[in-house]
């Protein structure tokens, strides 16, 4: 069983090379035509993203199997015979498997534990398989790296914190507040990061966003797209009051938040909790505020700082994950080592071979005197029939492993005849 | 009953270190071992405590042995209480350790009973019910004060590490740490108020100790200051928090010395 894999990431290729040898989605019937035109590579699977090009195949022959899809990418891309030879990886069997389980589990990817790629991966298969392009080997292993990218997920912490701005400030919210249900937002000064980690929080569940802006018709504008409500920037200091999270991001030469206004504001709050989210450069929020108790100050660097330490934090992750992998490849390859067909077989032919022994002695026992002749001409018939009865079975077993679903009819075939 | 306290103790013991590995390196399997043993661990401590009354003939209130052995009793059931409705997997590795080392301690106690007089025993059995409930309940709020404590000191820090997720957010802790001073301080209210009594009906007078009336008063102002500084003031948050660690700890002093 060798199964390999050519392909090129954004660790060891540029953008302008994976573009060149990126697989679009709308020619992908032509694509597996023009792969089914190489019958050394058995099964196939495309995997094309933005960050990754990559061909899985199971083929006879390892060297001549690379040498086909290599073959294959050149032609279809028409480039020149090794002219991107520097940029491809290789993966054989074993590594192969792992490779896969990796990148289904995300532990490839630029941002590690980022979801997207599953969905990728599942993609490329059921494009793959809707072409014809899988078989049993392929089919089963795809089906395991989905099951191995979920125990990833289930048992390590890879995808849990967030690993962007935007992310980082409501998860913080969610620290402080526990629940973003029914939350106040101010969003003082119309930006795009701003709208973003608002429409973030919205979306988590905030009840209601307040929007100011020295120029009162872009708030007005804001409010409208984001269905609140605009208000006074003279008015900030009262609004605050029933505000839970304000994002400030103001081209403001100076603080407009200020200590001793926070100070006035919390004690009409009751000491109600307040989050600070100060995304403007340079800052529109006075650091000292962080001093007050019960309110909570995040500038640009701290929700980055945040963001960094995740991104460690899932790297530290994925060694974790790694362990199981390395587990479940040891599984896949004794699933493989069990499939073969001709162990099967052997055992099919073993079982009626004794089954004929065992009834021509009681036969043989029951008719009393026989003579050799007789003995033989026995015997043969007895052969000729279990011969005949099992040739068809033998060689459509044979053919079945090739299909999709060969490994049911070995399992059908094991159960029917009691086999070990 | 000797079988039945060693069972529940090694049961305690055995949630409390699984319930610290499970805040060290994050085994859902852990997590599971620990409730698991706790649950059974609760299961054989409710069996001894029943053991033990039908054999003394009266509630477990009446020796020190008694005492820790039923405080730590009240403050699983609290633990259990607040784990169902609150599903916060770390709050064991901060309460369930209070309940290991009380029981642990009582091991150590006198378990001989003094007799006293059935009326007397009466104001006696209010006055222990009504405060072992209140200190079990002001004793988780000395675990989740804790962990508010770290949180908050995570955020502020503007450099959160591993606590910061861990542990809950701070509004959960807070209202936890609300409702179970709400509830703690008016049931160490009465049952302070019965213990007047019960002293009354023995001695025929107010005696009061002096050293215990001061432990008592303390306790009872920290614990006073806070409950209505929450309603007339709004405190909450770190104050509050600190309000009851701080609380709880004179709690411990005062158990210490014996005066309870």
């Amino acid at each position: 069983m060798n199964l390999i894999i050519l392909g090129v990431n954004h660790k060891t290729a540029p953008v302008e090379i994976r573009e060149k040898l990126a697989f679009s989605e709308k020619h992908l019937e032509e694509t597996f035509s023009a792969l089914h035109n190489y019958p050394e590579l058995k099964e196939k699977v495309i995997l094309s993203t933005c960050n990754r090009v990559e061909i899985y195949a199971r083929v006879g022959n390892i060297d001549e199997g690379i040498k086909r899809l290599k073959d294959f990418i050149y032609k279809y891309h028409k480039i020149n015979d090794g002219e991107l030879e520097n940029f491809f990886y290789t993966y054989f069997t074993e590594d192969a498997i792992e490779h896969l389980f990796k990148v289904s589990s995300s532990l490839d990817s630029m941002v590690v534990g980022e979801p997207q790629i599953l969905g990728q991966v599942k993609d490329a298969y059921s494009l793959a398989k809707e072409s014809r392009a899988t078989g049993m080997i392929l089919n089963q292993l795809f089906e395991k790296a989905f099951s191995v990218a979920k125990k990833v997920r289930n048992e390590t912490r890879i995808a849990e914190s967030a690993v962007s701005v935007s992310y980082a400030a409501v998860e913080l919210a969610k620290k402080i507040f526990g629940d973003i249900e029914g939350k106040t937002i101010m969003v003082i000064g119309a930006g795009e990061m701003s709208e973003l980690a608002a429409r973030h929080l919205l979306s988590s569940g905030a009840k209601g966003i307040l929007v100011s802006n020295r120029t009162f018709d872009k708030a007005v504008e804001l409010a409208r797209d984001l269905k609140g409500s605009a208000i006074r920037f003279d008015s900030i200091e009262d609004e605050l009051v029933r505000t839970d999270i304000a994002i400030t991001s103001t081209g403001a030469p100076h603080f407009i938040i200020k200590k001793d206004m926070i100070e006035r504001v919390i004690h009409k709050r009751r000491n109600k909790p307040i989050f600070f989210i100060d995304i403007a450069v340079p800052r529109d929020v006075e650091p000292a505020i962080n001093e007050i108790e019960n309110v909570f100050l995040y500038d640009i660097d701290d929700l980055q700082n945040v963001v960094n330490v995740n991104i460690k934090e899932r790297e530290k992750e994925s060694e974790k994950a790694l362990e199981i992998i390395k587990k479940e490849v040891g599984q896949f390859l004794n699933w493989i080592d069990g499939l073969e067909v001709v162990p099967t077989i052997a055992a099919l032919r073993e079982k009626a071979e004794a089954v004929r022994l065992k009834e021509l002695e009681e036969a043989f026992s029951k008719l009393g005197s026989v003579s050799d002749k007789e003995r033989l001409v026995i015997d043969n018939l007895t052969s000729a029939i279990i011969n005949k009865l099992l040739h068809e079975p033998t060689v459509n077993l044979k053919k079945q492993i090739e299909s999709t679903d060969g490994h049911w009819y070995i399992k059908v075939v094991r159960h029917l005849f009691n086999l070990e | 009953m000797k079988i039945l306290f060693g069972i529940t103790l090694f049961f305690y013991f055995l949630s409390m270190v699984k319930y610290f590995s499970y805040l060290a390196i994050r085994r859902k399997m852990l997590f599971i071992i620990a409730t698991v043993s706790i649950s059974t661990g609760f299961i054989f401590h409710t069996a001894l405590l029943v053991a033990r009354s039908m054999a003394t003939g009266h509630g477990p209130y009446a020796t020190t042995f008694e005492y820790y052995s039923f405080f730590s009793w009240v403050l699983v059931l609290v633990y259990l209480i607040a784990e169902i409705r609150y599903k916060i997997k770390d709050l064991g590795s901060f309460v369930i350790p209070i309940a290991f080392i009380s029981l642990a301690y009582a091991f150590f106690l006198s378990r001989y009973t003094s007799d006293t007089a059935p009326v007397v025993q009466f104001w006696l059995t209010i006055h222990r019910t009504l405060s072992f409930i209140g200190y079990a309940a002001l004793a988780l709020t000395f675990g989740v004060g804790i962990m508010y404590i770290i949180q908050e000191s995570q955020l502020k820090s503007r450099h959160p590490g591993t606590f910061y997720h861990r542990l809950p957010s701070l509004e959960i802790l807070d209202d936890i740490n609300r409702k179970a001073v709400d509830i703690g301080f008016p049931l160490i209210t009465l049952g302070f108020i019965s213990g007047i009594i019960w002293a009354r009906q023995r001695d025929g007078f107010f005696s009061l100790d002096f050293k215990r009336t001061i432990l008592m008063v303390i306790t009872w102002s920290t614990y006073g200051t806070l409950f209505f500084g929450r309603i007339i003031a709004g405190w909450r948050g770190r104050k509050a928090a600190r309000f009851v660690v701080y609380g709880f700890m004179v709690v411990i002093i005062a158990y210490m010395v014996h005066i309870y």
